[in-house]
């Protein structure tokens, strides 16, 4: 299992990274909050800690922590457009149900 | 599901409490809107991948008014209902806009108040208005592309834009529901899209060809904060100029006459347009142009050619850079960047000659038309919080000294040109005459050394200062300019506490040209202000001299004076009367000294008996 990135999703983050100048790859991850829990987070990484799990996925590391991952394995990252926005997506299969705004969910 | 931005490691939000941010460009012709995703600045397409939006707004009876490209459409056949270039108008009078309103072809409406207002079929609009029509256009795309509400925004104005105009902008962000973090010079902008604010210092130049209008800026760089040295350009130059050379050029070629209709010289003006952009990376075009009697011309444009054409207007930009230059005391060896920005500096040509004169190759690898965008979105990203601490906060300044009016018509610098904003700088004045009882505040912008020579902002009165002799009140005025350039000044009576203050209104009236022609005169009229400056010094020393003698003569002059004095004082009197009306601030001097040294016995004389009335009755011990 663990945590994959669609074609789409690398180009964007390999893009992203090379523009940023620095990195090492891409964090993702949950935290307790939002109206339905749980929210993700999506950030550079700079640093990769020791418990760490590091997915390499079309060419992009993606890192997450051990914590996180019991709520993410098995999720996809995408990227997609919709109307004027564009932006990452997580297709998570562990979501039960998620709040209308989708950034927040519950396991 | 909302989509998701990557965040800089340890930024991402709660959910529901992301800080959109933007930067807004609102352009005289268009306009554009930019945001930071994923760390990446970029400007904002609207549903049909269009990035530019034309600053055009059309009224209707119906329905909401059009922007952009529909309003554009309108704007031959409804001119009186379709609002194009309101930047020009943006924080006039209405009586700057007597002089222009022959030149425009909307219907003005007569009104007392001091904000022009044009009459349209869906009512009469302020130019603040129709600005926020353009703004609400922009502010939608940015939320519909960032999914939720904006915090906040940046928006730019130019360099060379005074209080009024500033405040003009911010008036219609606020009625298009944006909250304006911060309104920043568009140079500045251009500079900060390049990442030249991570420089420790340096000078830059900021080089603006745009469709109609031409700007140049030299900003320094110090300690993360630009100052803007010096600007100039011409209001009337740019790429049009140069599309309609090529319509000339092939207008002759071709054989078509200059009395040709005006669709054919339309269309014309457009296929020299396409044949100028194609040429910037072809080097030669072919040109097919329909004739009136339906039979079409052959022939080609090579970029030798377009060069001949176009180089005596690129010439035409050359001596504004120069005169920016000198105004700015720097050469063109010290300038570490040039910045280009403006569609019009795509054409190669434009680029070598910029090089050429710089000495230095340009930066153009930022798309000339979003680069102020894209510096406004990294500006608003970083001030609505989403970068790490410790970038550095980006600083503006002062474009022109604040100063408060003293006696003699003499201008007294309170907030120097140049000053890092938000400030604020507090002077003690006093009064003039015994028992005076009000003082008028008189708020001055410029560099020059006379009030007549500088722009009149405000004007208020300080009333109900207690009765004191001249020179005892202290009175307390305080400049405050805002982060967005914006002035309140207090006067305060430090003894009794009254206390008068204004927020600058502007008045509003300054032409683009005439900041420019401000900035210049005051170099070139350095010295002569200097001079002048001294004679007025002397002037309001003499008059305060002779207005205090003439007091005590009369008062006391009997008493005091004996015959074989009074002569001496009368006619060193009569020497300064009439040296005060002259030009010789020395002379002046002089004459005050030997009035006062003819009259030091008198003066004496009078002190020993006004301190023996006053202490008759009373123990020395009373005094101290």
């Amino acid at each position: 299992m663990g945590v994959t990135l669609t074609e789409q999703a690398a180009d964007r983050v390999k893009k992203f990274l090379e523009n940023r100048g620095k990195g090492v790859g891409l964090r993702l991850g949950v935290k307790t909050s939002g109206c339905s829990g749980m929210a993700y987070v999506l950030e550079f990484a700079d640093t990769i800690e020791e418990q760490d799990q590091v997915f390499e996925s079309h060419g992009v590391k993606v890192i997450v922590d051990p914590k996180s991952l019991l709520y993410l394995d098995g999720t996809e990252l995408d990227y997609t457009r919709e109307g004027l926005n564009e932006g990452f997506k997580f297709n998570n299969p562990n979501v039960k149900e998620s709040c209308g705004c989708g950034e927040s969910f519950t396991v | 599901m909302a989509l998701l931005q990557i965040s800089e490691p340890g930024q991402s939000e709660a959910p529901h409490q992301h800080r959109l941010a933007a930067g807004i460009d609102l352009g005289t012709t268009n306009s554009l809107v930019a945001t930071v995703r994923s760390g990446v600045a970029d400007t904002l397409p609207d549903a049909q991948g269009r990035h530019l939006l034309p600053s055009v707004v059309h009224y209707r009876r119906e329905g909401p008014p059009l922007v952009g490209w529909e309003a554009l459409e309108r704007a031959t056949t409804h001119p009186l209902d379709t609002i194009a270039s309101v930047k020009r108008l943006m924080g006039r009078g209405v009586e700057d806009l007597k002089n222009l309103a022959d030149r425009l072809p909307w219907e003005f409406v007569d009104t007392d108040s001091a904000v022009p207002r044009i009459r349209t079929s869906a009512g009469e609009v302020s130019p603040v208005e129709i600005s926020a029509e353009i703004l609400k256009v922009l502010r939608r795309r940015a939320e519909e592309s960032l999914g939720g509400e904006l915090t906040g925004v940046v928006i730019t104005v130019p360099a060379y834009f005074d209080d009024a105009q500033r405040q003009a902008t911010k008036d219609a962000a606020r009625l298009a529901g944006l909250n304006v973090l911060r309104l920043l010079n568009e140079p500045t902008a251009a500079a900060v899209a390049y990442g030249l604010d991570r420089a420790e210092e340096g000078v830059i130049a900021v080089y603006d060809l745009g469709g109609g209008t031409f700007d140049i800026s030299i900003l320094r760089l110090e300690k993360g904060v630009f100052h803007v040295l010096s600007t100039a350009g011409d209001t009337a130059l740019g790429g049009d100029d140069m599309d309609r050379l090529i319509a000339a050029w092939i207008m002759e070629q071709a054989g078509i006459p200059d009395d040709a209709g005006h669709h054919q010289l339309r269309r014309l003006m457009r296929d020299a347009r396409a044949a100028k952009e194609a040429l910037t990376g072809a080097g030669e075009v072919p040109l097919a142009i329909e004739l009136e009697d339906g039979s079409t011309w052959h022939g080609t444009l090579d970029r030798e050619r377009l060069n001949t054409l176009i180089d005596p207007l690129i010439r035409k930009t050359l001596s504004p850079c120069r005169r920016a230059l000198r105004d700015a005391g720097v050469s063109a060896e010290e300038i570490r960047e040039v910045v280009m920005v403006g569609g019009s500096t795509r054409v190669p040509r434009v680029r070598e000659k910029v090089g050429e004169f710089f000495g230095r190759p340009p930066l153009v690898e930022i798309d000339p038309d979003k680069v102020v965008a894209i510096g406004a979105a990294l500006q608003a990203d970083l001030l609505a919080g989403n970068r790490p601490d410790g970038e550095m906060l980006l600083l503006d300044v002062t474009p022109l000294s604040l100063g408060i009016e003293t006696m003699g018509g003499l201008v007294e610098k309170i907030i120097p040109r140049n000053t890092t904003i938000p400030v604020a700088r507090a002077q003690e004045f006093t009064t003039y005459k015994d028992g005076q009882t009000a003082m008028t505040i008189h708020v001055l912008q410029g560099e020059r050394e006379m009030v007549s020579d500088c722009r009149s902002l405000a004007r208020f009165t300080l009333r109900g200062i207690p009765p004191m002799v001249a020179g005892a009140p202290r009175i307390r005025v305080t400049y405050q300019v805002d982060a967005d350039g914006l002035l309140s000044v207090t006067a305060r009576e430090q003894t009794s506490g009254v206390e008068a203050s204004i927020e600058v209104k502007p008045s509003y009236g300054l032409e683009d040209a005439e900041v420019e022609r401000m900035l210049r005169e005051s170099l070139e009229h350095a010295e002569e202000d200097l001079e002048a400056r001294r004679l007025r010094e002397q002037q309001v020393e003499a008059d305060r001299v002779l207005e205090a003698l003439d007091a005590a003569l009369a008062e006391d002059g009997e008493r005091f004076l004996p015959a074989d004095e009074r002569e001496a004082v009368e006619a060193a009197r009569a020497r300064l009367a009439e040296l005060r009306d002259g030009d010789d601030p020395q002379a002046i001097k002089r004459a005050i000294e030997a009035l006062e040294a003819a009259c030091a016995g008198f003066v004496e004389r009078r002190m020993n008996a006004r301190i023996q009335e006053a202490m008759t009755g009373h123990t020395v011990d009373e005094f101290e």
